[in-house]
């Protein structure tokens, strides 16, 4: 049984149109130049489905990837281990840490 | 890619046996020295080396310090649910601070060989791939390949990719992108390479210099491995370390040395030194607390930096200032060009950067890199972003003094002898075709 949808944004692919944050305002952010970024692991839950999908169908440059329904039961726990970033994570007193360039 | 050669020393640290480098031997090292070194050893049981690979807390040398016990055993379960899986070398040493990664391509291409060995068995891949953008360096191991015997891999298909060098080029998924054919350039995440990488199989991407450590685990285990270096930072380490009016030079040092007696050993005392710019060009600058510290990721992590790749510049008569305008200016030039982010970002950031180093920069223009600094990490698919997020905040946190002073247009040496590199710091000058 679905319990929402999985997402994710490909930024390589964004061209700053802005669509998704004005549907979505609370899965897509924006920088200062109309850039988005994902807010979250791209998991959406049912009661927000219209809203995501409505940003997926409209994004021009198809950047809003489908990733398929979420069963919390298929949570990728296997795959945990490899998501952490143990790298050094440079802080300054107001910022979150960061991930590593990963050579 | 052609380098120019350059004067480098190199060197092993005072009473630590080196286990990467061969300071007291001239040129590189072919595959009868290799062996006689102790070296293919056969293996018999590849899931207890990958035990003693976990025990010995190997942490990946190319930036990131992930586990590669972790990296290894994710792959090879993949391979046990039926995939095939491949392995990928990652010499694309695309950090300009940084020459471990050819050094030992270059020089010892057989460690390198045998630590990819012992990989592609511990996972089981039925492909392997050396990934490089240097001539040198593909010239080594494609002469040491020849040097080995068909059993040496087994029914492992073994090719080296030579590639036009660049910054993002080395990241893991432009490393896998390019070897399926596309450009060196990274894409975004999910999926990471162990998940689908070369030919949409589960891929293990290493750099060199880890893989290299594997074949002395091989031979002594973990505990010998952990008898030098610190219990979260285990081993020694590849150090490039460049700036101080010095020669460039590479040093095999224990994690948990002390920063002075890498200064000693550079010759520069600690009177002279303003500063560092740490990992490279990615995990930003670090003040005089630098001089105080030992080298383990644990301790630099507290300064808010990184060891990284392991590139160590320090900065003497430079100006932090100016040093931070010439990197945020290479991002901004070097970048993939592929997220808004980060074109944008860099862009902005250097700009700001510049003109503070120039006297031209506002109190509002501050405000603005102090903001990007902190709003703009993690809005790329790749770490350039983050690199460059980390050299703005830390020149801000970190010499706020110097800040103040270039606001008033008061830096004597900015004003007079600006530090303007295109690659600040570059180990060896790349003649771009």
């Amino acid at each position: 049984m679905s319990d929402g949808l999985r997402i994710r944004l490909d930024r390589t692919l964004c061209d700053g149109f802005g669509i998704c944050a004005k549907h979505a305002p609370d899965y897509f952010s924006l920088d200062d130049w109309g850039y988005a970024s994902l807010i979250g692991d791209g998991t959406v839950p049912e009661k927000d489905r219209d809203a995501v999908m409505r940003a997926l169908l409209d994004c021009p440059v198809h950047a809003i990837i489908y990733m398929g329904e979420h069963r919390p039961s298929s949570d990728g726990a296997a795959h945990h281990d490899m998501t952490e970033s143990p790298e050094p994570e440079p802080k300054t007193d107001d910022n979150d840490a960061i991930s590593g360039f990963v050579r | 890619m052609t380098s120019t050669a350059t004067v480098l020393t190199v060197a092993a640290w005072p009473d630590c046996a080196p286990r990467l480098l061969r300071p007291s031997q001239a040129g590189p090292e072919d595959h009868a020295d290799y062996v006689q070194g102790g070296g293919y050893r056969p293996l018999t049981d590849a899931d207890a080396l990958l035990e003693q690979i976990d025990l010995s807390g190997l942490l990946g040398r190319g930036g990131a310090a992930f586990p590669l016990g972790t990296k290894l055993r994710t792959v090879r379960d993949a391979g046990r649910r039926g995939m095939q899986t491949v392995v990928v070398a990652n010499g694309e040493e695309g950090e300009p601070a940084s020459v471990k990664d050819r050094w030992l391509l270059r020089n010892r291409p057989h460690l390198v060989l045998d630590g990819l060995r012992l990989a592609v068995a511990m996972v089981n891949a039925s492909h392997a791939y050396v990934y490089v953008s240097d001539e040198q360096s593909a010239a080594a191991v494609s002469g040491a390949l020849s040097q080995l015997d068909a059993a040496a891999f087994g029914a492992t298909d073994v090719a080296v990719l030579a590639v036009e060098p660049g910054y993002v080029a080395g990241e893991e998924t432009a490393a896998v992108r390019r070897i399926n054919g596309g450009p060196a350039k990274p894409t975004d995440k999910p999926p990471r390479p162990f998940e689908e990488g070369v030919s949409g199989l589960p891929t293990m991407v290493s750099n060199v210099e880890t893989l290299a450590n594997v074949p002395y685990i091989h031979e002594h285990g973990s505990q010998s491995y952990r008898a030098v270096g610190t219990p979260m930072s285990p081993g020694t380490f590849l150090a490039t370390i460049t700036g101080g009016g010095r020669p460039a030079a590479l040093y095999e040092i224990p994690h948990g040395a002390a920063f002075s007696d890498l200064l000693v050993l550079h010759g520069l005392t600690t009177e002279s030194v303003r500063g560092v710019l740490m990992g490279g060009y990615f995990a930003g600058l670090v003040n005089t607390d630098i001089l105080d510290a030992t080298l383990d990721h644990e301790t630099i992590r507290r300064l808010g930096s990184g060891l990284g790749c392991g590139a160590i510049s320090i900065l003497t008569d430079d100006c932090p200032v100016a040093v931070a305008a010439a990197v945020l200016s290479y991002f901004d030039r070097e970048n993939a060009g592929q997220c808004g982010s980060c074109f944008n970002g860099t862009a902005a950031m250097a700009a700001v950067a510049s003109a503070l180093r120039d006297g031209a920069a506002t109190q509002d223009d501050l405000t603005r890199l102090e903001r990007w600094s902190v709003v703009l990490r993690g809005r790329g698919a790749c770490g350039t972003i983050d690199g460059a997020t980390n050299v703005a905040a830390s020149l801000l946190h970190q010499f706020p003094h110097l800040v103040s002073r270039h606001l008033a247009n008061d830096c004597p040496s900015c004003r007079t002898d600006t530090f303007t590199a295109v690659r600040p710091y570059e180990v060896e000058a790349v003649a771009q075709p």
